[in-house]
């Protein structure tokens, strides 16, 4: 039952990780650029979102609704300024801005908002008052007798990233916006020749990719309450591992690569270490990329001479 | 006019030379005449050190033209070895510089070792793909480093991971304690040292790129296919080039390391890898002097950028995007090139 409790930990961490890894791998794959910030973008999210449920008293919902359209100007803001100039430089070029926003994004909420530790409230609670007037906080559902624990955050976050996986391949199977990014990934000079708008089409791919961030820093932080400036860093980097373990520019693989990379750690802290869950992490990360070095669902593109 | 004789190439690396010369000369007469403010005083040696860094990645990133996110983690093996050796040879040898060599050349043979070990995975890969596992491979060895118990006593050395089992004799010490990482380091390193070493990298890493070996690294960047036609052995250049580079970083972590009394695996994480690579790639692909001139130049703005305080990190963020949009937007760049006469985009435009 433990095990149990285990693997649905992990699904759910990895569903953080898969939604994260989405905002990369959509973004790799019609820009061709490895978005750093994309971290911080879930960072200023969880900002957001908290500031809004903790002083402003709104409601959750509500706070995500503002978070994700703050995040969404943000994305699409930085997308102009920093991003768009540099199309046609060099990728490591474009590296390095995104490097540079990282910076900003963090030293900016620093001075915002400080560096001291925001403990993120657990909304995901069902109040329930008694006959007696006795108010009892439930976190989550227990089954056979409290052996299997499973809180409403853990549900949430699991069905957030299935309702977002299966909403994303509808809108970039069907819509139009949606063909138009699948036209950008593949070619984009070829994508304007059809008359697509490639530089509307990549703000949106920058916009929903953030949005998405905004939802993921929620729910890592309804995880995980400690909230910091640099909160956003260590999951941006396992999730963006993540997209590549599952095949970039994949969605189905950023779904994969993020939930069986939860499932790694959370196990590896139970089972072998906490200390040296992160190394083995990788470790299989490299393993994997020996035998399928295009990751798990990536096209394997053949080089033409 | 002999100098003029020379190829371009060499009349460059001569250049480089006398500028690392010239600055060593100024800096110490700026030392010696107590000219030199003690903030910039302490951050000579780290200077020296992530110069070294910015020469050695370039080789990797410039040279090779292969992305690593990982250059911190031989950094680090370089750091812990070198300084384990250094520590545990502190009675046997008591003459510093001595054994400030043997611990740049055991951190560097070291770092070598990991590097040979992670370029067999690297040299199956491409692109981002290899980008990523160099920063799998920085995050493992800061992990490990994280969890290592070293100690030294009359039996020689004992390691034990996860836990202090090292269980040392009367009068043993120990080394590296996990988490603590190591403390009480003598600190031997000093600029003079530096400076010798980033002369040797110099040396070496000029040596490489002018030689035949280094002529193929580059045919490989510039076309792989093209290059194994003509019958350049991909895997066993790729590979001199990566360990090269590991080694580099690997003598340039013990630098770090010997500079201050205590160190921990954390200073080694992504951050400095991405930090050596901002300076590689401001200071130009390939060009070895600009990576010296940014490695320097960005090691000090921060402390220069002190009168903002708080907003100092803030200012280096977006100095760092400008001078990227700058240097590579073609907008920026027809602006700026109308004030350099005589320069290439003027002449094919003419």
């Amino acid at each position: 039952m433990t095990f149990l409790n285990f693997l649905i930990s992990g699904i759910s961490l990895g569903s953080i990780y898969a939604i994260i890894a989405l905002g990369y791998t959509m973004v790799y794959g019609i820009a061709k650029m490895l978005n750093f910030a994309h971290g911080d973008v879930i960072m200023v999210g969880s900002y957001i979102c908290f500031f809004a449920v903790s002083r402003y008293e709104m409601p959750l919902l509500a706070g995500v609704v503002l978070a994700m359209a703050v995040c969404t100007v943000l994305g699409i803001v930085v997308e102009r300024l920093a991003y768009k100039p540099l199309r046609q430089a060099p990728s490591l070029a474009v590296l390095i801005t995104a490097i540079g926003v990282s910076y900003f994004l963090q030293n900016a909420a620093q001075l915002l908002w400080t560096s001291s530790p925001k403990v993120f409230p657990n909304a995901f609670v069902i109040k329930s008052v008694d006959s007696q007037g006795v108010e009892t906080v439930k976190t989550g559902i227990q089954l056979f007798d409290g052996q299997l624990n499973i809180s409403y955050v853990t549900l949430v976050t699991i069905a957030a990233c299935v309702i977002i996986m299966a909403g994303l391949t509808l809108f970039t199977t069907y819509t139009k916006m949606g063909k138009a990014m699948r036209a950008c990934s593949e070619d984009k000079g070829a994508a304007q020749l059809m008359g697509i708008n490639v530089n509307g089409t990549i703000s949106m791919t920058f916009a929903i990719g953030s949005a998405l961030a905004a939802i993921a820093g929620v729910l890592l932080c309804s995880a995980y309450p400690t909230l910091v400036p640099t909160t956003g860093s260590m999951p941006g980097i396992k999730a963006f591992t993540a997209a590549v373990f599952g095949g970039i520019g994949s969605i189905p693989g950023a779904l994969l690569g993020g939930i069986l990379l939860g499932i790694i750690q959370i196990f590896t802290q139970a089972y072998i270490s906490t200390q040296l869950a992160d190394a083995v992490v990788f470790a299989v990360l490299i393993v994997v990329l020996l035998v399928k070095p295009a990751g798990l669902l990536g096209k394997q593109i053949r080089e033409k001479v | 006019m002999k100098a003029l004789k020379l190829n371009k190439t060499t009349r460059r690396n001569y250049l480089t030379y006398a500028l690392v010369i010239l600055a060593y000369a100024i800096l110490q007469i700026m030392g010696s005449t107590g000219s030199l403010s003690s903030s910039l005083k302490g951050m000579l040696v780290p200077i020296c050190a992530y110069v070294v860094m910015a020469v050695s990645l370039n080789l990797t990133v410039g040279v090779l033209g292969e992305l690593s996110l990982g250059h911190a983690g031989f950094m680090s093996v370089g750091a812990f070895t070198g300084v384990t050796v250094a520590v545990a040879l502190q009675d046997a040898i008591p003459a510093a510089p001595v054994r400030m060599v043997i611990a740049l050349i055991v951190g560097a043979a070291f770092a070598a070792l990991a590097g040979f070990l992670i370029g067999i995975p690297v040299l199956r890969l491409n692109g981002d793909y290899l980008a990523i596992v160099t920063l799998a491979f920085g995050e493992i060895i800061k992990s490990i480093f994280n969890n290592l118990y070293v100690g030294v006593d009359a039996g020689g050395l004992h390691m034990s991971l996860l836990s202090d089992k090292t269980n040392l004799a009367d009068g043993g010490r120990l080394i590296i304690g996990g988490p603590m990482g190591i403390g009480g380091i003598q600190k031997i390193s000093t600029f003079t040292a530096g400076f010798l070493l980033v002369m040797v990298t110099l040396v070496i890493v000029f040596h490489l790129v002018n030689s035949r070996a280094g002529r193929a690294i580059m045919a490989i960047r510039d076309n792989r296919i093209a290059a194994e036609s003509v019958g350049v052995n991909i895997t066993k250049y790729k590979m001199m080039a990566f360990v090269t580079s590991a080694a580099l970083a690997g003598s340039s972590g013990v630098l770090f390391a010997m500079n201050y009394s205590t160190i921990v695996a954390n200073k080694f994480d992504f951050n400095t890898s991405i930090l050596v690579l901002v300076f590689v790639v401001l200071g130009g692909l390939g060009n070895m002097l600009g990576s010296i001139i940014a490695a320097a130049a960005l090691t000090i703005l921060p402390e220069a950028l002190r009168q903002f305080s708080d907003y100092r990190m803030l200012v280096y963020a977006i100095v760092l995007i400008l001078v990227m949009l700058a240097t590579n937007n073609p907008t920026f760049k027809a602006f700026f090139s109308r004030f350099k006469p005589g320069n290439r985009s003027g002449k094919e435009a003419a």
